[in-house]
């Protein structure tokens, strides 16, 4: 069963063409890692997949509904603001820096959206958020502000935040990038053990070896364009493109 | 003295409370009419520049550079700017006189023995509108991209994620611009005088002038300093009362 489906994704800023016909899909329970150098289109692929930016051509589909899909032209055509609302709720994203909102408690920034936006009861919304801080570990800071955690913290908070809405894929946009390295551990943990449930997620990172060992599937992009994919030990340890023996090269070098 | 000029401070106390009233969210409105990005004559930017060779190309560029010129137009925001412009490149005491004897002058209605006072609030309310929509201005414009974007993932709705998400972390941040502007209102009051509004001011002059001693002004500008001295206590109980969180 597929969950996510991009097809001949294309995106261009101005004159500059980012996302060049990408296309890949993700199935349930499947944990797919996207890598390659800054600049490789990759967070604009996730942002494109998260609708916070709009493809130019190529379809998206969600457990399939089109978010998106290609006229005869190749032009993406959006589905009508009231589907894209529903389609917004099969998933969750991760952000890099965040985003928590700073003038909720840690618990409303879990319970606010279930409750304001899929209009949930506050009981049940309250006891599963708790939920989720116990698992994440954080059950004694419901109370606390984003900015009296740390940042690893933070983003389990938002990570906790993500799930509250419980969706069906989770996106993660480098979601250790800006962390000190001591605190890496415990959000790749956390990634782990939701990996481990057989939680569908895309997950956009630095972290080679994390993502060799977590994921299911490997996309190595550069340049705007899928190089490599497939089984990610065999990429990461026996990589048959050059750009991405390149690539893997300067990191195992740094 | 001291009791007509209290009586004259319950006036000025009017219309800061008036003003304040109506000023706060007109100048939301503003704030939004000043962002406007609304373009109804995009769709005539269209095609290619004619190149400079072609035939009859002379008159074929100049409409299309006009057509570009008009279809980046955004109305909204041009008005709206030109409001700000004006409320404040003039004095409001002579914006106060054109809202006083205008509608009689320049339109020729006949206005009633009352409407003194409300052209003293339409006055100040149009003016300070525009000084609070750039204080909110400049508040919304320091949201990071992605508080919209982590309220646009989790689905809220669009008035949904300006008033429960950015509302009131815009409200923190311009507070102490809000506090600044409102201890000038305290002041600014006395400028009704300009159209002879029995204020705490124009009845100062007037017993100043009658009874030819200074005393009335020292009297109102002791007023005057203790209003603005609970307006900066109450400020800085909200200011406080925001700060648990940064």
């Amino acid at each position: 069963m597929k969950l996510l489906e991009i097809n001949n994704c294309r995106k261009s800023f101005g004159e500059l063409e980012v996302l060049k016909d990408i296309s890949l899909s993700v199935d349930r329970g499947q944990v797919v890692s996207v890598i390659g150098p800054s600049g490789s289109g990759k967070s604009t692929l996730l942002r494109c997949a998260t609708l916070l930016e709009t493809m130019d051509g190529g379809d998206l589909i969600y457990h399939g509904r089109y978010a998106a899909r290609s006229d005869s032209e190749g032009n993406s055509i959006y589905a009508p603001a009231k589907e894209l609302r529903q389609i917004r709720s099969l998933f969750g994203l991760v952000f890099q820096n965040f985003n928590l909102f700073p003038h909720y408690s840690v618990l409303k920034n879990l319970t606010d959206a279930p409750c304001a936006v899929q209009k949930r009861n506050y009981e049940q919304v309250r006891e599963e958020a708790m939920e989720l801080l116990r698992k994440m570990g954080l059950e004694d800071k419901a109370d606390a502000y984003p900015y009296q955690l740390s940042g690893g913290q933070q983003q389990r908070v938002s990570i906790a935040r993500a799930l509250a809405m419980k969706p069906e894929i989770l996106f993660f946009d480098e979601p250790t990038s800006a962390l000190d390295p001591e605190l890496t551990g415990e959000i790749l943990k956390v990634i782990r053990g939701l990996a481990s449930e057989h939680m569908t997620m895309v997950i956009v990172t630095h972290e080679m070896m994390f993502a060799r060992d977590v994921s299911d599937y490997l996309i190595f992009m550069d340049g705007g364009v899928i190089v490599e994919q497939g089984d990610p030990k065999s990429i990461i340890n026996h990589p048959t493109q050059e750009r991405t023996k390149a690539f893997l090269n300067r990191l195992l070098n740094q | 003295m001291i009791t007509t000029l209290a009586g004259g401070l319950l006036k000025s106390t009017a219309i800061f409370g008036l003003t304040l009233l109506g000023a706060l969210p007109l100048g939301l409105l503003v704030a939004f009419g000043r962002m406007s990005n609304w373009m109804p004559f995009r769709r005539l930017a269209r095609g290619a520049l004619p190149a400079a060779g072609e035939r009859s190309g002379f008159w074929r560029r100049l409409v299309f550079r006009v057509r570009h010129a008009l279809a980046g137009f955004k109305p909204v925001q041009a008005l709206v700017r030109l409001y700000i412009s004006i409320m404040r490149g003039t004095p409001l005491m002579l914006q106060l006189m054109v809202v006083y004897f205008g509608p009689n002058l320049l339109l020729g209605i006949s206005t009633g023995p009352n409407y003194r006072f409300t052209a003293v609030i339409v006055g100040f309310v149009l003016n300070y509108a525009a000084y609070f929509a750039e204080i909110y201005r400049s508040g919304i414009e320091s949201m990071s991209a992605g508080q919209y974007e982590a309220a646009a993932v989790l689905g809220y709705g669009k008035s949904q994620t300006f008033f429960k998400i950015i509302l009131p972390q815009v409200m923190k941040r311009i507070l102490p611009s809000v506090t600044n502007e409102v201890v000038t209102l305290v002041k600014d009051t006395s400028l009704a005088f300009a159209i002879s509004y029995s204020e705490m001011f124009t009845l100062a002059k007037k017993i100043a002038s009658s009874q030819a001693t200074l005393m009335p002004f020292v009297i109102a500008g002791i007023f005057y300093y203790i209003f603005n001295f609970l307006v900066a206590f109450i400020m800085e109980r909200f200011e406080k009362k925001m700060s648990y969180y940064r």
